[in-house]
């Protein structure tokens, strides 16, 4: 498979002029020519577009974000083969609503894009996980349910793993969440005491630990009844 | 043959010093020997978390050379150490972790809590930072700055030399494993913790979410 426009190492793109950051607007500048693929391929998916200090920003609708992010990697005009980050917006603003972000860079193409998909409030936050197409959203996109508590359906193992798996409070980087902190420091020093140490183990380490029974129901659930090496 | 004999003599009596004689032997407190001992021969557990870690780091290193106070042993098995020095913030997620290594300690144990996030929680008075290890284990020496200098911790090291120096073998107190509450899981009352880690300064606002 060979692309016509592929850039090589300390190339430019045919016909390109040599742009510095002194060169590049604020606003309008060169947008990413995949926006225009995305339009033409997915129509009413792609909502709004906008280019900021050269970044091309495209806002997918939520349902289709899998199959926009599936077309982008493995179709060989785009070849977005690196998947930068995922993570999360919430404006203060309780009408805007949040915000999913997938930073995709094609690595062939010099070519970078952020998606954004928006999730109104009044419904359940979850978003297609992308997983099935980039290994390494695994565990971007659970940081990012622990601290949003946005669910990414199909995530082989969306659980918590920046706090602990029994923690109680809720996603500490939304706008409701106190900095200190729901509960009395005691009450948070008494959860995070009683939880075992061997909690953070890995799901393989954990299936034949003491700490099996202080799991949450769903993590035994997941981790199933098979118990080996006792 | 090549043999050296011994010279035929009377063989010497076992206690060749007379108990009246003020020469050739001393008595102490059984008390100072053991504390000198002690004390000259702490070996540290270093529990690093953050930055203060890399100054302690300094502080075992050839320069400010911690064998100087016979801590050049650093155990990094708290079955084989007498203090354990934390380094750093500690999270949530990792208090059941200390308190675990502070009990695997054999007595007996000091501690010292090493720099601001250490004590105090430091800057981070937030949902996810101890505001203490104070609150659970116990502290015998707590060293001050962000992070401190290598001098800071040896006057720490210092400090604690001189109260395990100063301990009694008859004082039983010292001794005591002390045992977190059952159900609380906590070995000081939780309104005295809630007591402690009240906001203060700039951190006084900071109960209010951003809504």
């Amino acid at each position: 498979m060979t692309a016509p426009n592929i850039v090589r190492a300390g190339e430019l793109a045919p016909g390109a002029a040599p742009v510095t950051p002194y060169g590049i607007p604020h606003r309008d500048g060169a947008m990413n020519p995949s926006v225009d693929a995305l339009r033409e391929r997915f129509g009413g998916a792609i909502g709004r577009h906008a280019v900021v200090w050269g970044e091309t920003t495209v806002y997918v609708d939520p349902a289709r974000a899998l199959d926009v992010v599936r077309w982008l990697h493995d179709d060989p005009t785009q070849r977005y083969d690196y998947l930068v980050d995922v993570t999360a917006v919430e404006y203060r603003d309780l009408d805007t609503p949040i915000e999913v972000v997938w930073h995709l860079r094609s690595l062939p193409f010099r070519r970078f894009l952020r998606l954004k998909a928006e999730l109104p409030r009044d419904a359940e936050l979850a978003v297609p996980s992308v997983v099935p197409v980039y290994r390494s959203a695994d565990w971007l996109e659970r940081e990012c349910y622990d601290m949003f508590g946005i669910r990414f359906t199909g995530h082989p193992d969306l659980r918590r793993i920046l706090m602990w798996e029994t923690y109680r409070e809720g996603f500490p980087l939304r706008k409701d969440f106190p900095l200190r902190g729901r509960f009395s420091r005691s009450e948070q020093l008494h959860q995070a005491l009683a939880a075992h140490p061997e909690n953070r183990y890995s799901m393989e380490e954990l299936s034949i630990a003491d700490a099996f029974q202080e799991l949450p129901a769903d993590m035994r659930e997941r981790l199933g009844g098979e118990r080996t090496g006792e | 043959m090549g043999l050296i004999t011994a010279p035929d003599r009377p063989a010497a009596p076992l206690t060749s010093v007379d108990p009246r004689s003020q020469e050739g032997w001393v008595t102490t407190r059984l008390d100072f020997l053991v504390n000198w001992a002690r004390a000259a021969s702490l070996w540290p557990m270093p529990f690093g978390t953050a930055c203060c870690a890399i100054e302690f780091m300094a502080t075992a290193a050839s320069r400010f050379d911690l064998a100087r106070f016979g801590m050049e042993r650093l155990s990094y098995s708290p079955r084989q150490a007498d203090v354990l020095i934390c380094a750093g913030r500690v999270p949530f997620k990792l208090a059941p972790v200390i308190r675990r290594i502070w009990q695997q300690m054999p007595q007996p144990k000091w501690c010292i809590s090493m720099g601001a996030c250490a004590s105090t929680g430091g800057m981070f008075d937030n949902y996810a930072v101890v505001q203490g290890i104070d609150t659970i284990i116990p502290v015998d020496v707590y060293v001050p700055g962000c992070p401190p200098r290598p001098e800071g911790l040896m006057y720490g090291i210092l400090m604690l030399q001189e109260k395990v120096k100063n301990e009694r073998m008859r004082d039983e107190r010292i001794r005591y494993e002390i045992a977190p509450d059952p159900t609380s899981k906590l070995y000081i009352p939780p309104p005295r913790i809630d007591e402690l880690s009240e906001p203060f300064g700039n951190s006084v606002q900071q109960n209010r979410s951003a809504l």
